[in-house]
């Protein structure tokens, strides 16, 4: 564990990098505050105390989220509405089940485009100019599009959510798939190996590293269409609701802890794509 | 100069006896600085049992020639015959086995699993397929390392294991690209022996690609010289040592004999010019 030190140094500049800005960004709002209560003669220990424990700041300091934080998750049922748990759990949902069919497609993908190389050449500018489209203003559209069909509730964020995961996983994929080097290829050629012989034999094992890596990638970007999804309709819960919530009422620190617990969401589940990844390579040998 | 060359048609025998026959095979590359002439108008014919050797300076083509028996590459002009049958019959046939320069062994299967890949293609039932992967790691002295994985062997023991499983379905030809050429010196004329051991116990026709003339001269029964610019065959030596030899070999006149001819069939092919 010797690098615990850089890092510790490195967090502890952050908090107070922090904390320095939040006491400046919140210094003025306090100064108007007093001023309307009449309090007239503080120090400027006073203000930055007081900055640091507003209830509605610009910036809310660490402590105040991670007292938030403490509110919502451990004080609070993880059945109530108004913790977070319950709303972590909805986006995870989402996210999981997102993830799930986009990285199905992904790979499908990726396989059709491995076996029709024709296939590349003609849908993926397709793919990649639909990726380009700004989410936020897709997520709409196509949550409107699908109640239409009488598909509500999570089905739509979950599309979002696999819109957003397949790409990085096809191209991914595509990229581990091609990746034997040509000797290999020419060694398979001598056996007169089937094309499918060679896909199963030596190119899908050959792709186990780019998958785990795309599969990061991928429930990364699960996770943020599962937010914007809930961001743009609300109603059904989950982070990004709550997140909307903090703003229509100016709720600043519940907006960072919502966004904590994003993070958090998300840290987890690449974290625990990563291990996954670090074990089966350790034991296909492509690591010691 | 010693040609195997019969002056026109060969009778049944004389055909049975020729595993290889290339005659005025030529081979163009088309690359983006022009046409180059990989190979021009090579007639070579192999008998069975033989180890002949291929040696010359990079880019002679002597890789290109032995890709060209392996239906890795196609000539531009010229007939190439394998086992009576033409090069993509044989490759279909699996008339051979093909060691590279490197040991391209998967990482993620065991050394046996590794040397029974060509037999799981094949569609060899699975006792059989065992038997044939213990009795491959028997011939290149690797018995008992079959549970172990590539990265746990060394560089001359991962090649024995790619011989082994160039060996497993027991395909008459075996067709080598400077398989020892990544080793050191020490390891190369342990392997080298090994493999001369194997050959005679195995009884194959070996085509070996070097760049090493002791190599070429110690393994073969036939020296094939060629020469760069373009790919062409500049000289065939026949070695005539015995087919089990020891070492010591090298330091034989005899041997010093090949070794100068060769070198000379270099120099006249300009190998040695820039």
């Amino acid at each position: 564990m010797k690098n615990v030190l850089p890092v510790t140094i490195v967090l502890v500049a952050l908090f107070a990098l922090w904390y320095a800005a939040a006491a400046l960004m919140n210094a003025s709002l306090q100064e108007d505050m007093f001023a309307n209560a009449g309090h007239t003669d503080y120090t400027t220990a006073e203000l930055v105390a007081a900055s640091l424990e507003m209830e509605r700041p610009k910036l809310p300091a660490p402590h105040q989220i991670a007292a938030e934080l403490y509110k919502l998750t451990i004080e609070t049922a993880p059945t109530s509405k108004r913790g977070l748990v319950y709303h972590a759990a909805i986006t995870l949902e989402e996210t999981l089940i997102g993830f799930l069919f986009g990285a199905a497609f992904g790979i499908g993908l990726a396989v059709a485009i491995q076996s029709a190389p024709v296939l590349n050449r003609s849908m993926m500018p397709w793919i990649v100019a639909s990726q380009t489209v700004p989410i936020i203003a897709l997520a709409p559209m196509i949550v409107v599009i699908l109640n239409q069909f009488d598909i509500t509730g999570l089905a739509p964020k979950a599309v979002i959510a696999a819109y957003l995961s397949f790409f990085p996983i096809t191209v991914g994929m595509v990229k581990g798939f091609r990746s034997p080097d040509p000797l290999q290829l020419d060694l398979m050629r001598t056996y007169s190996a089937t094309r499918r012989q060679t896909f199963a034999k030596l190119r899908a094992p050959a792709s186990a590293p780019y998958f785990f890596a795309s599969m990061q990638i991928g429930a990364a970007a699960a996770l943020v269409g599962a937010v914007v999804a809930e961001v743009t309709k609300s109603e059904d819960g989950g982070l990004g609701a709550r997140l909307l919530a903090g703003s229509y009422y100016g709720q600043t620190v519940q907006i960072w802890a919502a966004l904590f617990a994003a993070t958090a969401l998300s840290a987890a589940l690449v974290g625990l794509i990563a291990l996954a990844g670090r074990i089966v390579l350790h034991r296909m040998a492509f690591t010691r | 100069m010693t040609l195997t060359q019969t002056p026109h048609a060969e009778t049944t025998i004389e055909a049975l006896h020729h595993v290889i026959e290339i005659s005025d095979l030529s081979l163009r590359f088309e690359t983006r600085d022009g046409p180059v002439q990989a190979l021009s108008n090579i007639d070579l014919k192999v008998e069975r049992g033989e180890f002949l050797s291929f040696i010359g300076p990079s880019g002679c083509g002597k890789t290109t020639l032995l890709r060209a028996i392996a239906d890795l590459e196609t000539p531009t002009s010229g007939a190439l015959k394998v086992n009576g049958m033409s090069a993509h019959e044989a490759r279909a046939n699996r008339a051979y086995g093909y060691v590279f320069q490197a040991p391209a062994l998967y990482p993620w299967r065991t050394v046996a699993d590794n040397i029974a890949l060509p037999l799981e293609i094949m569609g060899y039932p699975k006792f059989e397929r065992d038997q044939r992967v213990a009795e491959g790691l028997e011939l290149v002295n690797l018995a008992g390392f079959g549970k172990k994985y590539p990265w746990q062997l060394s560089g001359g023991m991962q090649q024995r294991a790619s011989i082994a499983r160039a060996l497993s379905f027991d395909p008459e030809l075996l067709l080598m690209d400077e398989p020892f050429g990544a080793l050191d010196e020490i390891v190369r004329d342990m392997l080298n022996q090994q493999l001369l051991r194997l050959w005679d116990k195995t009884r194959k026709t070996v085509l070996f690609v070097t760049h090493s003339i002791p190599e070429a001269v110690f393994l073969s029964t036939r020296i094939v010289v060629m020469s760069p610019r373009p790919g062409r065959i500049q000289d065939i030596i026949e070695t005539g040592f015995p087919r089990q030899r020891p070492l010591d070999i090298r330091e034989t006149p005899e041997f010093l004999e090949v070794a100068n001819r060769v070198r000379h069939g270099l120099r006249a092919g300009h190998s040695y010019d820039d």
